[in-house]
């Protein structure tokens, strides 16, 4: 297609305990593997947990490769690396001014809050202070942005991405997206009664909580005038709110409801490979974006959730979701929602514990979270499907 | 354009001076007793939110239009620095000893610096976008930029939004405005 500007994603990483490329973490998902696994007396917390976690001496190993371990936190180095990965895949120079970096977190480095830990300064738990790590490492002259929106932060930056593109501020933009487990969000979810002690079953009708997870993931976008059939465009995202409940989701489905339908915008439904949806595993979650698809007019296009892979990895999720949601389209795939098995939402829409064959060149991210908010994004293949 | 400042000692209205006796945590009281009074979920908030809430509230009387319709078409957009440092801080008390472990779901949920655009969205029944940006530091010319960019949403023709930070009960500072599409 040419003549009409379009955000093209132009290379993209994600780390995980599945593997450390975009290639290697896919692999796994579409062969159903999951370091989903139970943790017992870990960073002293009183009550086990099931969470899917980085091996930090296996991650320190590949940073010493890059600069000094002792120099950055744990989540420092894993945003560096994916990022450093993504950029290695371009001729992008990220000391250019017209390079901006997005990153996307909740909690950075809340560790450091912890009155035991000393090895950092406490002023790297600031979020811009953790992101100017990364900038500095890359030699990048602008002011990291910090997306902290809950478990919507994902497709919050790749819309923030998007906007810096199509308003001429930036020719490249570094999303990336991070958060690393920790007592504090553990012992938080726990308090909640949010968390399963197995492994989650996103939309089933035995659906128990959700797990947390360690990740990383980076997309680099830009803004192209004439594109191929093999290049993926950002075409539209909306972040919408519920208006109803700080931590509950909207019975109606009210924001994720806006955000879908916004983000379709005029697309036929039929043209949509699948929407690839939050699927945290909670009772209240599942069933408000059950309401929110078929509100949206979606009941017949197919829907996944990854979280039974990686867990809930919070700032990471949205742009490591996308990515995969990208590979399995590039595949001719529609991934398997890994847990799922009888239906237990009100709406009966198209749920798979397989992976299913495709076509189609396009597909929603859908996220929600607290504070109300919800966002959406459609990617396109090709662009065609915009 | 209209504008409300809030910091410990300071409150401003369209750079009016509001009159008011305390200052730190008990002044985001005074101005809830004095000029709101009908929202007791404010007491249940943490600081930034309280800042909010009470800032988006003198911002939105100074306004004068009809309150609490529907709408999408307002977005909620914050920056700040500190993310949600008071709460975070306050959270970590409850977990930090193990003889006297007690983590609390009602001070968790604050630890997200967006809860307040939630808040304020619940208030005014507002169903358009909400977002929390934390930058390094206060920038006027990234703020402007963002805010601008947040009108390619073809639906936002307003924003209410700008500065909202808070490190401790007592130290925060809010500066927020209403801005229409051009």
């Amino acid at each position: 297609m040419g003549g009409k500007r379009m955000i093209v994603s132009v290379a993209h990483n994600i780390l995980s305990p599945l593997g450390m490329t975009s290639a290697e973490n896919y692999a796994a998902v579409k062969a159903s593997r999951s370091e989903l696994k139970r943790h017992e007396g870990l960073w002293n917390l009183p009550e086990p947990f099931t969470a899917s976690l980085m091996d930090r001496e296996k991650v320190e190993d590949v940073f010493s490769e890059i600069a000094d371990n002792k120099r950055y936190t744990f989540f420092e180095k894993i945003i560096i690396l994916s990022a450093k990965r993504a950029l290695e895949q371009t001729n992008i120079d990220p000391t250019s001014s017209k390079v901006l970096f997005i990153l996307s977190t909740t909690k950075g480095n809340v560790f450091l809050l912890d009155k035991r830990e000393t090895g950092f300064p406490k002023e790297r738990v600031l979020l811009g202070v953790a992101a100017r790590q990364m900038t500095e490492f890359f030699h990048n002259p602008n002011t990291p942005i910090v997306v902290s929106n809950a478990c919507i932060s994902g497709v919050c930056a790749q819309i923030e991405a998007m906007r810096n593109l199509e308003s001429d501020a930036f020719d490249f933009v570094v999303t990336v997206g991070c958060d690393v487990q920790s007592a504090f969000i553990v012992s938080g979810f726990q308090s909640f009664k949010a968390l399963s002690m197995e492994s989650c079953k996103p939309f089933d009708a035995n659906r128990t909580g959700l797990n947390l997870g360690d990740a990383a993931a980076t997309i680099i976008y830009t803004r192209k005038d004439k594109i191929t059939e093999n290049e993926w465009v950002a075409c539209r995202g909306a972040i919408r709110n519920d208006a109803n409940h700080i931590s509950g989701p909207s019975r109606t489905g009210e924001g994720s409801y806006r955000a879908l339908k916004t983000a379709i915008g005029a697309l036929n439904p039929d043209e949509i490979a699948f929407i690839n949806a939050h699927g945290t595993a909670t009772l209240y979650n599942d069933e408000m974006e059950s309401v929110a698809i078929e509100r949206a007019g979606l009941a017949q296009v197919p829907v996944n959730g990854l979280k039974g892979y990686f867990g809930h990895t919070m700032g990471a999720a949205g742009i490591l979701e996308t990515i995969l949601s990208m590979c399995a389209i590039d595949d001719n795939n529609i991934l398997a929602t890994k847990g799922f098995d009888t239906i237990g939402v009100t709406h009966p829409l198209l749920f798979s514990n397989q992976n299913q064959p495709t076509d189609k060149k396009a597909f929603i991210k859908l996220l929600s979270g607290f504070g109300g908010c919800n966002a959406a994004l459609l990617m396109a293949k090709g662009g065609a499907s915009c | 354009m209209l504008k409300v400042y809030i910091n410990t000692e300071t409150v401003t209205v369209n750079d009016k001076p509001l009159v008011h006796k305390e200052k730190g945590a008990a002044l985001l009281t005074e101005l809830y007793r004095n000029h709101i009074g009908d929202y007791p979920k404010f007491f249940k908030m943490d600081t930034l939110s309280k800042l909010g809430f009470v800032a988006s509230e003198l911002l939105l009387q100074a306004e004068g239009k009809p309150r609490f319709e529907p709408r999408e078409d307002r977005a909620v957009i914050f920056f700040n620095k500190s993310a949600s440092l008071q709460a975070d801080t306050a959270y970590q008390a409850t977990i930090q000893d193990a003889e006297n472990f007690f983590p609390s779901p009602a001070a968790f949920v604050y630890t997200l610096p967006n809860i307040v655009t939630g808040e304020i969205a619940i208030r005014n029944k507002y169903f358009g976008e909400t977002s929390f940006i934390v930058l390094p530091d206060r920038d006027p010319q990234i703020m402007a930029r963002q805010l601008q960019n947040a009108f390619l949403d073809p639906t936002t023709n307003s924003i209410l939004g700008g500065w909202l930070d808070c490190t401790d009960e007592n130290h925060f500072e809010a500066e927020i405005y209403l801005l229409n599409k051009s």
